[in-house]
């Protein structure tokens, strides 16, 4: 069964249509928002929870859950914060980018509620600094809200102050961390913070914060205008909803798309992509969820669900619903590769593994790339892999390991098929000479 | 981290840019900025200034603009923060350029998702117009920059110059978009297939097909 499209929260996602208020609210935006708020904070709350809406923006986080960790009475000195993470860099992730800039009024007025309903004075939304347009579309969509009285003073005549800032970040995947994010906020480099204190009891300037993704923001007040139930509806059990896909790569026609929870590789392929360039034979393999998680090779891909456990099941991950596909002309290794290189140019500096590991790893696989090296040296390349793996502050060390594992999982025949070629060409070299 | 970059003589940067400080219209802006944190963390606003700063270099150099020492000491000055600070941001972020740059900042994606779609072919337009990585054209016009992954992955590849982004590019679109620009004209930015819109499957959406013609609401059939 396939999502309709009056099920679809994001009906502007290509920009058809203008991303003004007037035609947001002619959408259904900004529809009796202080109506949404009059429940109260914890029945919001309640709301999310059991709408089992989880965190977008890759780890997959309960909402709800996260929300209600903040305090429940925040001090007028120590006020409480809602950061929105819109710096959008893993490689594949193209989603938000849409919201922003076709349906901006969605994440504004879904700041105000989840705002409110995690008692936060204010919201800054952290966008990435090379969205310049979409960013000025943001500026300008959050002014309009400003101007029709939906958010600021008494926001949307909810009789709640609450104001919403952007904050443009300026070339840093690290900043999408979200203590990294915080820092960033506070105007000094991006790098992770050390947890505890997780960000809900001591975060933005030492206040409780939330950090959200753009997602997950966007789609509450669709959820509460529909109900949890509406919600649940979608996908299987513990993987609720919908979401946005995002198909790159090998495929007819890459875009992006909101389909349902759960919804088969396959069929998301084929109905929306037009199916792998050459024809499903001509697959070779997937990442499922961003450069971050390890890749799944054809056979394995091809009928999991995409949902948070249905990936995990095949070893890698939903992520950020970016589906990176690779046909047979692809050269695995570089592809690979090319993702150690991201993660060596984006590593902070902070911690050692990751600092040096991940330049380290780059030039190993470069080096594998070409067959320049030893068939045991897959293995030692697997185990600093695993040194780098779960010792640094942040995940960004693990998000380096995680593609040369499955990498070295799924096509380690191949790695060793151009070692032992390359060794074959040097002796006839040898020969020759 | 990103790769250094070789710092111009400071001098000479002293003595051209010493004397910098914010137009009239961007002083205004700057105060506007600031008021987005509250009080006593306006260090907070430093990356926006920096920003602010480079643009302003850039308007006054018609260049994309920069970061000379002096700016930076004087965006640090304006927030109260020690110079360090500032300088850690500028050369923390890969956005601030921290030497002068050409007209235009050719920014060529070649993330795995873009080099899938054939950002080697984006690369070589460049090259083949006589740029080189890290480098400005003799005339001042191009700098190319290979970058990471931009957030436009399914219409790759693509490439960032100045302010935007131009999508679904091949050799022969790309060649198009630098002499268009080196002609003084600019190009249509967005993607470059015939027909695409923006992300929806090329040949037309296979979802929300009402939305094309006009502002459908859906809630009518909720």
């Amino acid at each position: 069964m396939s999502l309709a499209d009056k099920d679809r929260i994001f009906t502007n996602v290509y920009g058809y249509q203008p991303w003004n208020l007037k035609a947001a609210q002619r959408r259904g935006d900004w529809d009796k928002t202080k109506d949404l708020m009059k429940v109260g904070q914890d029945a919001i709350i309640d709301e999310i929870k059991a709408s089992n809406l989880r965190g977008r923006g890759g780890a997959g986080f309960p909402t709800g859950l996260k929300w209600s960790f903040m305090p429940k009475a925040p001090t007028a000195e120590r006020p409480s914060f809602l950061v929105i993470n819109a710096d959008e860099s893993e490689p594949g992730s193209c989603k938000d980018r849409e919201i922003i800039r076709h349906d901006p009024h969605k994440l504004i007025e879904g700041a105000l509620i989840a705002g409110y309903a995690m008692r936060a004075r204010a919201a800054y939304i952290y966008i990435r600094g090379e969205y310049i347009r979409e960013a000025e579309t943001l500026f300008a969509a959050v002014q309009e809200a400003y101007d029709a009285g939906l958010i600021g003073k008494n926001a949307a005549k909810s009789g709640y102050d609450f104001d919403v800032f952007v904050h443009r970040g300026a070339g840093a995947y690290i900043c999408g961390e979200e203590t990294a994010m915080l820092e960033s906020l506070e105007g000094k480099k991006g790098q992770p913070r050390l947890k505890p204190p997780f960000p809900a009891g001591a975060g933005l300037y030492g206040c409780p914060t939330t950090v959200n993704n753009v997602e997950s923001i966007a789609v509450v007040p669709t959820i509460l205008r529909r109900g949890a139930a509406w919600f649940n509806g979608f996908g299987r059990e513990n993987n609720r909803g919908t979401k946005l896909f995002q198909i790159s790569g090998h495929v007819e026609r890459p875009c992006v798309v909101e389909e349902a929870m759960s919804i088969p590789f396959s069929e998301l392929i084929e109905k929306h992509c037009g199916g792998i360039r050459g024809g499903r034979d001509n697959l070779l393999a997937v990442i499922p969820g961003g450069s971050s998680v390890p890749l799944v090779p054809a056979s394995e891909i091809w009928d999991a669900p995409m949902d948070f456990d249905g990936l995990k099941a095949v070893g890698s991950g939903l992520g950020t619903a970016a589906v990176i596909v690779m046909d047979k002309s692809t050269d695995i290794v570089q592809a690979i590769s090319r993702l150690s290189y991201f993660y060596k140019h984006e590593s902070c500096g902070q911690c050692t593994p990751c600092r040096e590991g991940t330049g380290w790893m780059w030039r190993v696989m470069e080096k594998m790339r070409v067959g320049d090296a030893d068939i045991g040296d897959i293995d030692t390349l697997y185990e600093v892999t695993k040194q780098v793996e779960g010792h640094t502050i942040c995940a960004l060390g693990d998000a380096a390991a995680w593609p040369i594992q499955g990498l070295i999982k799924h096509f380690r025949p191949e790695m060793e098929r151009r070692i032992i070629e390359r060794k074959g060409s040097d002796k006839m070299m040898e020969a020759a000479e | 981290m990103a790769e250094t970059s070789i710092i111009p003589d400071e001098t000479e940067t002293r003595a051209k840019w010493g004397d910098f400080a914010f137009t009239p219209a961007n002083l205004k802006q700057a105060k506007i900025i600031i008021a987005r944190y509250p009080a006593g963390r306006q260090r907070s606003a430093v990356m926006p200034l920096l920003d602010l700063a480079q643009r302003q270099v850039g308007a006054e150099t018609q260049t994309q603009g920069w970061l000379p020492v002096p700016v930076i000491e004087y965006v640090a000055a304006m927030l109260d923060m020690p110079y360090m600070r500032a300088y850690e941001v500028a050369t923390f972020y890969t956005m601030y350029n921290l030497a002068p740059v050409g007209r235009f900042h050719v920014q060529v994606c070649g993330t795995t998702p873009c080099l899938l779609r054939g950002s080697d072919d984006v690369m070589a337009a460049c090259k083949n117009k006589g740029m080189n990585k890290g480098k400005t054209t003799p005339d001042g016009l191009f700098t190319l920059t290979e970058v990471e992954c931009m957030g436009n992955c399914s219409s790759a590849p693509m490439v960032q110059i100045n302010d935007d982004n131009y999508e679904d590019l091949d050799f022969d679109s790309m060649t198009s978009i630098l002499e268009t620009l080196a002609a003084g004209e600019q190009p249509k930015p967005g993607t470059q297939l015939p027909g695409r819109h923006t992300v929806e499957p090329q040949g037309g959406p296979t979802t929300l097909k009402e939305m094309v013609g006009k502002n459908h609401d859906y809630r009518g059939d909720w």
